[in-house]
């Protein structure tokens, strides 16, 4: 193997594995993506829809998922191993072993006969055993790469010496009995491993039934039976019977914070999980009733509380706070619940179905991954990393990401992934590129004004298409069209000899269009364009009719009918063809410098991750001192100083000859687009300066809130949790005795106004109560909380308060604990709290010493008008709101600008620390080229036909069209434009159109049917 | 001479929808041979007279489908088109066009069964309505 520089191999092709390989792919970094199972995507296809947009899964991941098996920078290796890293960081020689396919990728073409021949019926892994697959399959429906592999511990030929049945049906002789596993070396510059986790399995939990009894059974399998694709088609049912649930129970906490089997760590995701299942549930079947028996609802991300409110009161999802203690199965196969309730009460219901919502747990085998890596496990077995060093294992140039290194949902583990690819970049080659056009260097042949001269290829795909459709009548019939200057049929139009054929035929004919009707263009039309490229021809001038998903498979028993249908189909591609033109990518150059507004925790890392990568930063502050809210934060759970940490960071920052900082600074007017942004700002001189840049990221943070309730301001002894925090640092705690300490959580959280979970406060007031614990062991100390949300690791640090005796009282918004003062006259009076105990039922009077409220973290007022100033959303808490809440969570819409930290929304620092290095990695993808491409189909204008109305402008998602003032007429920024067409079809005038789905060539396709005959015109 | 054969003409994202008749091939899932299907980027793309222009042209039916409100790959292009298509409903009524004859609906990416739900549905009611006749393109 030739050494590689400038690579990083990413291990685990799951969603962060993806996300890492695709960012370092855009910025010209070779990457070996290495997988263990035949296929990429991970977890995520097995999910149905994902909370809290219940966007469907598959739609937001295919598209990644063929952009990085497309991507000519990276290499899969897939059912791969990595074995052995040895090296030095920055020159790493890791040793891989690609397992044995048993069928040649190169030759296989997906035809699917092998496994309809194959006799050996195992149980299908993705489906969660619900279904069957063969051993020789692919790993689900979208598997990427498509192709078909062999499961050598199931193929009879592999393991008695007999059947060869594959290998006699299929058509390509792709089966390679032969193939042996093969150790290869990668050198690399850096390593990131992204393995991410495994669901839990809930066999050890006896008393629940799993397994014994029929209808219980967990997320993930009831997750692949909700999903439309799944084995039962999204129609739930039991298995004991075959009858569609009416009562569903979900069981939270099954493997995770649970002492006794050594989880005590909370799963993280699991009760949005469950609280997703039970909407989608209700969704499919309006009678089903859906009960959730929880300790606590941990609805902590953004905008999770509000998922919560409306499975509450749109789908009237039941939610109970109990333990449960059995399931037992009843003759008619339901099965009855026993829970216990905080007071001890213990109660009796039974379900038709129950589902276990069992937790996230380390990959089976990372203690052995570890020991062969050389890298740290915690105690629980996921990999080990620090609070403000989130992306790095214990060895150097090996980072991180995904759920790994702790339980994450989706969003998270792609932040993740963005930022190990910052971290990452510390040890690769800083120099821009140019990206290239593609095309394989052959000229452009010049094709305007030439009469269309149209190719038509139609595929058999072996017996896919040809079993059904009769592709030689087609072939004849497009034949006979109109400017159809050639037209023959191929077996597999996708095989490399095929594609020379292709290239061949423009060359003898001398084509100016190519028409293939094969397969979908979803998967298939970046290849053919890349073909006919190679052959002169612009990419563009291609067209695609799907006769296989749309015609032989979708008509099987009606071979005439499939046949007709192909012809319209290739009809129609031959008259979208025919208006075809030659589309250009135009470069926009990159500014290389970034703009980083903010100069917080999150804004300086963000900063620091860009100069180092070899890029000018500007940091913008309007406060005197860098910092932000971080200076208010003393200490950590794993003991690490917050406030050395900072001063080494601001150090950095000062200190580094890339980033220029303003302080007490305001940002007057920013204007431009991704590459080519301006910025005018006011320093602490009042002087104004211009400023230039290719990228922005926000990170303006977020503000404490400031509450009147509680008698908050009226006494010296109701502080928040922040003035708490610094009051353990310096010691200036309230004169006198300090044996009453209550703390009030959720205040201005989670309530009318403020309907989100402001994330950290739960975690940071156990911190702050057991550094009191330290320092008045004999305070007695009172929690008032509504759900206690210590999720992931923090949750032992709760299990320590509670065990040091630390009392927690449940309330609701209707029940709130209420606060007098003792003497309303003695600005450091006392404070009488009362709570109501549900445990107890009656009423608690604690004459508290000190009371602590967790406030809520509020958006700044400000955000809006910056929000303005770069026309980026805020959302209706008044954060940024990012492109996409799972796949895009640190993207604004709008190209080149990123946003991190508690701008986003309520974090804490580790994760914002994380988030800053994504908004990095991510303003890297684009700072790194020297230019980039814009989209060939975007939309244009005719100027003489625009009346500047503006409407296009209001419509545009990406702020991409603008009517420019002085002459009054629409203008499109080529940079910007995702070309939907959105503006085309809201024009009035007509002034507008859509290059490639212009409205002549939808046109042509909607008349290309029209038939004349005797009576008229009937199609 | 067989039963009269209506013939629909699919006007499809191609990030959702498209995707879901792809899934339903792949599934092998069988529906009616009636549609013709056109991909566009968006559903925001839409222009209502691509509805008109197609019923002119002798289509019998047209079904326009996005991806799911929330789901768009265009971030809002299905509700751009969401309003366009309830002003264009009642247009085409007051013309004499049956409401039936244009129909809209939300495919996701995953869901085969559900677009060959659809189209069987479209073809079965256009079928009821017989051919169209309203603005049909005479000679």
């Amino acid at each position: 193997m030739k050494k590689s520089r400038n690579s990083v191999l990413v291990l685990g092709a799951g969603i962060a594995g993806i996300q890492a390989s695709l960012d370092l792919a855009e910025m010209g970094v070779g990457v070996h993506l290495v997988e263990g199972t035949p296929t990429i995507g991970g977890r995520m296809p097995q999910l149905d829809k994902t909370f809290p947009t219940n966007d469907c899964s598959m739609c937001i991941l295919s598209p990644k998922m063929s952009e990085c098996v497309r991507h000519p920078l990276i290499t899969l290796h897939i059912k791969s191993s990595l074995e052995k890293i040895e090296g030095a960081p920055g020159d790493f020689r890791c040793t891989v072993i690609e397992r044995a396919k048993y069928v040649d990728p190169v030759k296989c073409v997906s035809c699917g006969l092998c496994e309809e021949k194959c006799p050996v019926k195992i149980d299908d892994v993705f489906d969660e055993g619900l279904r069957k697959t063969k051993a020789i399959s692919r790993y689900f429906l979208q598997s990427i790469p498509s192709e078909y592999t062999i499961n050598a511990g199931h193929c009879l030929y592999l393991t008695k010496g007999v059947c060869r049945l594959c290998e006699k049906v299929c058509p390509t002789g792709a089966i390679n009995y032969g193939d042996m596993d093969r150790e290869i070396e990668l050198n690399v510059n850096a390593v990131i491993l992204a393995t991410g986790i495994d669901p839990y399995d809930p066999i050890g939990f006896g008393h629940f039934g799993y397994r014994r009894y029929s209808n219980v059974v967990t997320s993930l399998e009831f997750e692949r039976m909700l999903s439309a694709s799944g084995p039962l088609s999204g129609h739930v049912a039991r298995a004991s019977d075959g009858r569609a649930p009416e009562n569903i129970a979900f069981i939270q906490c099954v493997g995770s914070r649970d002492i006794s089997i050594d989880r005590n760590y909370c799963s993280s995701a699991c009760c949005m999980f469950a609280i997703k299942q039970s909407i989608i549930a209700r969704e499919h079947n309006r009678d089903l009733s859906a009960t959730i028996f929880y300790m606590d609802i941990r609805a902590f991300g953004k905008d999770f509380d509000r998922y919560y409110e409306k499975a509450q009161e749109q789908y009237g999802v039941e939610f109970v706070r109990s333990k449960v203690a059995e399931v037992r199965e009843l003759r008619n196969g339901n099965l009855e619940l026993k829970y216990t309730f905080e007071n001890g009460d213990i109660q009796h219901r039974e379900f038709d179905m129950v589902v276990l919502s069992i937790g996230l747990q380390p990959r089976a085998g990372s203690r052995e991954l570890s020991g062969k890596l050389d890298i740290g496990l915690n105690r629980f077995g996921f990999c080990r990393s620090d609070t403000f060093r989130p992306l790095n294992t214990t060895r150097d140039g090996v980072f991180v990401c995904g759920a790994m290194n702790g339980p994450k949902d989706n969003p998270e583990s792609v932040v993740s992934a963005s930022g190990a690819v910052a971290g990452a970049m510390e040890y690769l080659d800083a120099a821009r590129y140019e990206p290239s056009a593609g095309g394989g260097g052959v000229p452009e042949k010049h094709v305007t004004g030439e009469r269309p001269r149209i190719g038509v290829f139609v595929c058999h795909c072996g017996i896919n298409i040809a079993g059904v459709v009769d592709v030689k009548d087609v072939a004849a019939y497009a034949a006979g069209l109109p400017n159809v200057e050639h037209a023959e049929n191929v077996v597999y139009a996708c095989s490399t000899d095929c594609l020379e054929t292709i290239k061949s035929r423009v060359a003898e004919h001398d084509l100016n269009r190519v028409v293939v009707a094969a397969c979908t263009p979803r998967t298939h039309e970046p290849l053919f364009r890349q073909t006919i490229s190679e052959a002169g021809l612009n990419p563009y001038l291609f067209e695609m009719a799907n006769i296989r998903d749309q015609c032989s498979w979708a008509h099987m028993d009606e071979p005439e009918q499939a046949t007709s249908k192909s012809k319209d189909l290739v009809e129609m591609a031959v008259a979208k063809a025919r208006g075809l033109t030659p589309l250009e990518r135009l470069p926009i150059e990159i500014d290389p410098e970034a703009l980083v507004i903010g100069g917080g925790l999150s804004g300086m890392s963000a900063a620091l991750s860009i100069a180092d990568a070899g890029h000018d930063v500007y940091l913008v502050e309007r406060a005197e001192d860098l910092g932000g809210n971080m200076r208010d934060i003393f200490f950590n759970f794993d003991g690490s100083d917050p406030q050395e940490f900072l001063s080494g960071l601001i150090d950095r920052v000062l200190g580094h000859n890339r980033i220029k900082v303003w302080r007490k600074a305001s940002i007057e007017d920013i204007t431009g687009y991704v590459g080519n942004f301006r910025t005018k700002l006011t320093g602490e001189s009042g002087e104004l300066e211009e400023l230039s840049h290719g990228a922005v990221v926000v990170a303006t943070g977020g503000q404490e809130h400031e509450t009147e309730e509680y008698q908050y301001g009226r006494s010296s002894r109701v502080v928040t949790q922040k003035e708490f925090e610094r009051m353990l640092h310096d010691g200036s705690f309230p004169a006198g005795r300090l044996r009453e300490v209550v703390m009030i959580q959720c205040v201005g959280s989670r309530e009318e106004g403020r309907m989100y979970c402001s994330r950290i406060c739960c975690s940071k007031a156990v911190k702050n109560a057991l550094q009191l614990r330290k320092r008045k062991p004999r305070a007695n100390i009172y929690f008032a909380v509504r759900d206690v949300r210590t999720y992931g690791f923090a949750e032992e640090h709760y299990s320590e308060l509670r065990d040091s005796g630390a009392l927690f009282f449940r309330y609701t918004p209707d029940s709130k604990p209420t606060a007098e003062l003792i003497d309303p006259e003695d600005p450091h009076s006392r404070v009488r709290v009362t709570v109501l105990d549900p445990v107890l039922e009656k009423e608690v009077v604690i004459d508290a010493d000190l009371l602590v409220l967790a406030t809520a973290i509020d958006a700044l007022p400000e955000n809006l008008k910056l929000a303005r100033m770069l026309k980026v959303p805020l959302n209706s808490d008044g954060m940024f709101l990012e492109a996409h809440v799972k796949l895009r969570p640190v993207d604004f819409a709008t190209e080149g600008i990123f946003v991190c930290g508690l701008a986003h929304g309520p974090k804490d620092m580790s994760e914002s620390l994380v988030q800053a290095r994504a908004a990095a990695g991510r303003a890297l993808t684009f700072l790194r080229k020297k230019s980039i491409l814009a989209e060939g189909t975007i939309a244009e204008v005719r100027r003489e036909r625009c009346s500047g109305c503006g409407y296009c402008q209001a419509v545009c998602a990406y702020s991409a069209i603008e009517v420019d003032p002085e002459e009054q007429v629409a203008v499109v920024n080529d940079a910007l434009c995702k070309g939907c067409g959105a503006c085309v079809a809201s024009c009035r005038c007509g002034a507008l159109d859509l290059r490639g789905f212009s409205n002549i060539q939808l046109y042509s396709v909607f008349n290309s049917l029209v038939r004349e005959t005797a009576e008229g015109v009937v199609n | 001479m067989s039963e009269w054969q209506p013939r629909i003409l699919a006007i499809l994202c191609n990030w959702c929808s498209y995707a879901g008749a792809d899934l339903a091939g792949v599934s092998r899932i069988q529906y009616p041979p009636n549609i013709r299907v056109v991909r566009v980027p968006c559903s925001g793309r839409v222009d209502p007279l691509f509805i008109l222009k197609s019923l002119q042209a002798g289509f019998d039916g047209v079904l326009v489908s996005g991806c799911h409100p929330g789901d768009c790959h265009y971030i809002s292009g299905n509700y751009v088109a969401r309003r366009r298509f309830a002003i264009l409903k009642p247009l085409l009524e007051f013309v004499g066009i049956e409401p039936d004859r244009v129909q809209f609906s939300w495919i996701s990416a995953g869901e085969g069964e559900r677009f060959a739900t659809v189209v069987t549905k479209v073809v079965e009611d256009v079928r009821k309505l017989g051919p169209s006749k309203r603005i049909v393109k005479k000679a």
